[in-house]
């Protein structure tokens, strides 16, 4: 296992599983729900049934890119106090525990809120490799980007089915570790069927980019893992996750072993 | 100074455009929709007819001479949008947000509401151009605001109350984002106030500026001079920079904008964000925003559903930095003795967001005299808000 982190990290792990001939599993919880402990049990829960990547979701008041399943988890992780500087001192004990690649989500008041510049060091100190801004637009992103590429953590973009080729150009050229491509229009929540078009869109940001590329929202089922594998390089599985955990208020060990059996479904079926 | 925003919809360092990226396409489309109607001759003359014959304009600039006389001050000017057709200003924006809507050949019209002022002229225009609407509302809005909410459905609007968050104005914004996230592509997003992401600011200023121009004639023609000061309530601000845009170059003319003081600033229980904010992304702009050390948007207190938002536009955040703007406070108590004494002394009940403004004139007007001219944006009428108030009868 390399030890160097951020970006390379997360490239790693890529070409690892690009030489085996497997496609990336990484799924989504939300840092804090229920709480930070449980969460970082999770992360370690998640390593073990197979996870190649783990997104935390650091919970924001305002969450407009989020479906009422990430909304109520960010509700009761905030009225439990988390902020983002205790997701990154989780993060940073996690580390001596696990090495699996860490990408937070969150929105972009936060990071403001505490410096940009600010966060780029907290979150290197910390062991973070990536980030993801669901509202951050890349015409809004030199100044982040530019802190973050100083300390090598990536700044994950996101493409979705409205980005024009000549926005995707821009994106790609711009982006760190892997592209998030949105499979669908509309925010982040469990379907039952799997959006359509989803080649479409792959094979539009495939043409502008030799990175890889992870696909996300509204995959839910193993079914659906299995039906994008061959044409994403990660596939990443949110409030189906979370959805699980949220069942379990009162058992954490409970909703553990459910996410742990949960990953080891989507990790047979993206095999 | 700068008047217009820059091409990434900056003004000075507020404004932007912090949206998912689904929505940033939609945003340019917008962009360009809009260079391209403000130039366009049949636009703007289909939007001048609307407003005259339709919304009632020119709004008169009309003195208040009973209010006047009983303060003993400066003499005190009321731009009477409560009198546009649908009772605020808003059917100024949505006419010119909804005639473009219709233009772009969008099928369908999303909107958020605080107090319903926006959510009713929205209905109304939609209900005029025959374009399904949809409006946002917060839950506890529905409840104090139901009036407006039962105009809506007459007018054949969905009203869809939203009870996530603190279920006031930040979330039915919040909520009609996620669903113009999800049907972005035949869907009009008609943002009620100058705040939101590049191009919001800029169109609802647009489409709002006639209120300057007009009571800056008004004002010339009636006194021959302009005014020392003109004020206006600030929730997201689209009354508030409507008004200053006239005046924006005057030097001499004080822009006063009054916030919601709610309990007291004093008492963190309010929705002055640029009294009491610190700067922060909400909505897609960098503005003013009440939030927590941490960067979580904190809930806001106002009597007046119109005013109760955390953060606010981001011209008037510039304007505050660069000095030209100056913003205070009214609380609910003070706001509730100017609403009395408007309707009292002059026989009109103005909106609840409105007597925030007028309730800073009475205060600057005892000081001065009556060699001073004072002009109050009177934003909206008060028939909404007489459930609120049915418990101040007496």
């Amino acid at each position: 296992m390399s030890t160097k982190g951020g970006t390379e990290r997360i490239e790693h792990t890529f070409q690892q599983l690009k030489a085996e001939g497997r496609t990336a599993f990484i799924p989504y919880i939300t840092a804090g729900d229920p709480d930070l402990n449980t969460t970082a049990e999770l992360v370690l829960a998640l390593e073990a049934s197979g996870a190649s990547i783990v997104e935390l979701g650091v919970p924001f008041s305002d969450p407009v890119a989020d479906g009422p399943v990430i909304q109520e988890a960010a509700c009761r992780a905030l009225a439990g106090g988390v902020t983002l500087m205790k997701v990154l001192k989780m993060v940073e004990e996690l580390r001596n525990r696990s090495q699996v690649p860490i990408v937070l989500m969150t929105y972009y008041n936060l990071l403001m809120r505490m410096g940009l510049k600010r966060f780029a060091q907290e979150a290197y100190a910390a062991g973070v490799d990536g980030v993801i801004i669901a509202d951050l637009p890349v015409e809004e992103g030199d100044e982040l980007r530019s802190y973050l590429d100083e300390v090598g953590i990536a700044l994950i973009p996101l493409v979705a089915p409205t980005t024009p080729p000549e926005r995707i150009q821009l994106i790609a050229e711009k982006a760190r570790g892997f592209i998030y491509c949105v499979s669908l229009l509309g925010v982040t929540g469990d379907r039952t069927e799997l959006p359509p078009d989803v080649d479409l869109l792959l094979n539009r940001v495939r043409e502008q980019t030799d990175l890889p590329l992870g696909l996300g929202f509204g995959i839910s089922t193993a079914a659906h893992a299995s039906a994008v594998a061959p044409k994403a390089d990660g596939v990443i599985v949110g409030s189906a996750i979370v959805k699980r955990i949220a069942q379990h208020p009162d058992d954490k060990d409970q909703a553990i072993a459910e996410v742990r059996q949960f990953t080891k479904e989507i990790t047979a079926a993206l095999a | 100074m700068m008047e217009q925003a820059d091409k990434f919809g900056r003004f000075g360092v507020y404004g932007g455009a912090f949206v998912p990226e689904t929505l940033k396409p939609a945003l340019e489309e917008l962009d360009s929709a809009f260079r391209r109607f403000i130039d366009d001759e049949d636009f703007q003359r289909e939007y001048e007819d609307l407003l005259r014959d339709y919304a009632g304009r020119p709004s008169r600039l009309y003195y208040a001479q009973r209010l006047t006389e009983h303060l003993g001050g400066a003499r005190i000017y009321l731009k009477r949008e409560d009198l546009n057709h649908t009772g605020s200003h808003k059917i100024n924006n949505v006419l010119g947000q909804v005639l473009m809507a219709k233009r772009m050949g969008k099928k369908r019209v999303i909107a958020e509401t605080g107090a319903g002022q926006h959510g009713v002229a929205t209905a109304t225009a939609c209900a005029f151009f025959d374009i399904p609407c949809e409006v946002y509302m917060g839950a506890e809005d529905v409840e104090r605001q139901y009036l407006n909410v039962l105009r809506m459905q007459l007018l054949g609007a969905k009203v869809i109350a939203v009870s996530s968050g603190t279920q006031t104005l930040k979330d039915a914004i919040n909520e009609a984002m996620r669903d113009w996230v999800a049907n972005v592509q035949e869907t009009f997003y008609c943002f009620g106030t100058a705040a939101g992401p590049h191009p919001y600011p800029s169109i609802v200023r647009h489409f709002q500026s006639i209120v300057g121009r007009e009571a800056r004639e008004q004002i010339l023609e009636i006194e021959g001079r302009l005014p020392d000061a003109v004020l206006a309530c600030v929730g997201g601000g689209s009354n508030a920079i409507g008004i200053f845009s006239g005046f924006l170059k005057d030097t001499s003319v004080r822009l006063i904008g009054v916030e919601a003081g709610g309990d007291g600033v004093e008492t963190g229980r309010h929705a002055a964000s640029l009294n009491a904010g610190t700067v922060g992304v909400l909505h897609g702009a960098v503005s003013y925003l009440l939030q927590d050390e941490n960067g979580q948007v904190l809930g806001t207190h106002s009597i007046s559903a119109g005013l109760d938002y955390p953060s606010v536009g981001p011209q008037l955040s510039y304007l505050k930095d660069m000095g030209r703007a100056e913003f205070v406070a009214a609380t609910d108590k003070e706001t509730l003795e100017a609403f009395r004494l408007l309707a009292r002394t002059e026989g009109i009940l103005p909106a609840l967001e409105s007597a925030h403004a007028v309730a800073h004139a009475v205060k600057m007007a005892k000081r001065m005299t009556k060699d001073n001219l004072l002009i109050v944006n009177l934003s909206g009428r008060g028939d909404k808000d007489v459930h609120t108030l049915a418990g101040e009868v007496g």
